[in-house]
């Protein structure tokens, strides 16, 4: 195990270069002139020179490159213009907000998803099925931040349930602050997880250890979440990893819906401000959460299947 | 005793793609429902103008965030213009969008994809590479990743969805491309001389273009709530041109004095997106039976 751990770590070295390498070609040959990018059309040829010489950008590309690999490496990934603060402690300050609504999501969307999975497979083709089915559509369709507002229109701007914005201090306040924009992500992933439970579950009902486990007696529940869900989670484990980043990336929306102090208000806040190394460093964090998820689902992966733990 | 042959006649003939859509479009209401919820959005972006009760850009300093009345059904946003005009208007955006971006992906991605499953050997393992790459990330965040470096506006937020789409093509272009190339046909053209370009354009595209097309009208929702999605975000769809995704952004910020502008906004979306999700569902049902669950 260890040892395989090692290994992954050492396999996603590459990955992480190559989306570093596409974070900075996308920031530097893209846009055409960042510094007139990030100051506008008015500004004076000083400030323009000040700005470039600020960010490195009269250095030759390659330099530029190195001085961008080694500011990551060294945590130094430049100052915000807009706050006058070192870019790492602004995303040292939003990034718990991020993962906590990510991880709180997570778990509502999978408690809710997998039991529901459950009751659709069981009673296939009959009223909970039909209606699982109607909740994934519908699940499917609405947008996450249109969600949000509804649940901030009723819970917290009409029956004063939850707050309005903010994202709390101290342990139970940040729970209260977040559980009305995890439920906003929880439910897309329910209905993910939902169908993909249906699917998987069916499918292994069909298989041989099921009847075996039924002709000896075992009672439903016992079959059920002994014998066939445990042998459906590598498909759900795979589904998690697909729902862990969509979460993560519909947090961007749904942070600006709650105006939560988090990663994704803060890049877009710095795109509208063109706030160049606040951008830059926003989408690392975003790129380098993308390649750990990653990681940890391969990780999962062999703790949910024995078997491959001989082949890793 | 009968041989086989005489009831050759009795064997009903492979029925056509036609008659299969005809039949599975009558066996789902659910699917009926979804083309005419399109079909009534293709009217509404179509006769926009004489629709809309306003013109969807026209400023009224007197009357600002005016409630929903007889006037403006849906009320009237922080610069006094009419939301029910603006939402309108903003169906052009999100249909055109969502039919452009897929095809533009398809297109790019369908090249790279053809490209790496004919030729393979360097070209096919650094395509594969970059695509393995990319298609790890989700949609929303290479589309915020690739709008935070381009910018807004109509066509880069068509040049950035298709970014975002052009791995999924891609990925499965070069399977059914490598399936294609190792069918009797395609050897037979090769043994007898077909140039290269004329196989891939006569044998292999016309060959892999069911999936390619079934991705195509199940990637339409996704693009449609992606670009409401960027448009929220404030990198799509720039003001002051109407779009669905603006349309909530702007009612956010007047929650208090009026729900409606995101209710409405919101509600256009959410039906558009469950439609083309039941059409993309029903066609990928039709034209690869393989595929669907």
């Amino acid at each position: 195990m260890g040892q395989f751990l090692l290994r992954r770590l050492f396999d996603a070295v590459p990955t992480v270069l190559l989306v570093l390498t596409l974070v900075f070609v996308a920031m530097r040959i893209l846009p055409g002139d960042p510094a007139l990018a990030a100051l506008g059309d008015n500004a004076l040829p000083e400030q323009l020179a000040a700005f470039r010489e600020q960010f490195g950008l009269n250095k030759p590309l390659w330099r530029q490159y190195l001085d961008f690999l080694a500011g990551v490496l060294t945590f130094d990934l430049g100052r915000s213009l807009l706050h006058n603060q070192p870019v790492v402690s602004l995303l040292a300050h939003a990034l718990p907000f991020t993962v906590e609504l990510t991880l709180v999501a997570t778990f509502i969307g999978v408690g809710i998803g997998v039991p529901l999975g459950v009751l659709a497979a069981t009673h296939r083709n009959r009223l909970p099925d039909s209606g699982v089915r109607l909740f994934s559509l519908v699940g499917y369709a609405v947008p996450d931040f249109y969600l949000g507002a509804l649940l901030l229109i009723v819970f917290s701007l009409n029956l004063g349930l939850f707050p309005i914005n903010g994202g709390g201090v101290g342990f139970w306040d940040r729970m209260y602050h977040v559980m009305l924009p995890a439920i906003t992500l929880a439910f897309l992933k329910a209905a993910f997880i939902g169908k993909l439970t249906r699917t998987s579950l069916l499918e292994v009902f069909g298989k041989d250890f099921v009847r075996t486990a039924r002709a000896k007696g075992a009672r439903e529940g016992r079959v059920i979440y002994r014998h066939a869900l445990r042998n459906a989670l590598l498909p759900l484990t795979t589904g998690l990893g697909i729902s862990l980043l969509a979460t993560l990336s519909g947090s961007v929306a749904v942070e600006l819906v709650f105006n939560r102090p988090g990663v994704g208000t803060l890049l877009i806040g710095a795109i509208s401000e063109r706030d160049y190394a606040v951008i830059q460093g926003g989408i690392i964090v975003f790129a380098l959460l993308v390649v750990v998820v990653n990681l940890l689902i391969d990780l999962l992966y062999i703790a949910v299947d024995p078997r491959l733990r001989v082949q890793a | 005793m009968t041989l086989a042959a005489d009831y050759t006649e009795l064997i009903a003939p492979e029925p056509s793609r036609l008659v299969i859509l005809r039949q599975v479009l009558l066996d789902r209401p659910s699917t009926m429902a979804a083309v005419a919820m399109i079909g009534v959005f293709v009217l509404i972006a179509t006769f926009a103008p004489l629709l809309a009760p306003y013109d969807p850009l026209t400023q009224s300093y007197i009357k600002i965030n005016r409630v929903p009345s007889a006037e403006h059904w849906l009320g009237t946003d922080q610069f006094g213009r009419d939301v029910l005009s603006r939402m309108i208007f903003g169906s052009r955006n999100s249909l055109i969008i969502g039919v452009l971006a897929p095809l533009l992906a398809a297109i790019i991605g369908t090249t790279l994809g053809v490209v790496a499953g004919f030729f393979g050997g360097v070209v096919d393992r650094i395509i594969s590479r970059a695509v393995d790459l990319l298609i790890s990330f989700p949609e929303l965040l290479l589309a915020i990743i690739i709008a935070a470096a381009l910018g807004g506006g109509f066509w880069n937020i068509v040049i950035v969805l298709a970014a975002a789409f052009v791995p999924n093509f891609a990925r499965v272009a070069r399977a059914q491309t490598m399936a294609v190339r190792a069918e009797p046909y395609v050897e037979a053209a090769v043994a007898s001389g077909v140039t290269t370009w004329r196989i891939i354009l006569r044998h292999i595209v016309p060959n892999i273009a069911a999936p390619i097309v079934v991705l195509m009208t199940l990637w339409t929702a996704s693009a449609i709530r992606l670009e409401a999605s960027l448009s929220f975000l404030g990198l799509g769809t720039q003001a002051p041109q109407p779009s669905w995704g603006n349309i909530i952004r702007d009612g956010l910020n007047n929650l208090f004095g009026s729900p409606w502008p995101v209710i409405g906004a919101g509600l256009a979306i959410t039906s558009v997106v469950l439609a083309f999700n039941l059409l993309g569902d029903t066609i990928r049902d039709v034209l690869d039976p393989e595929t669907s669950s």
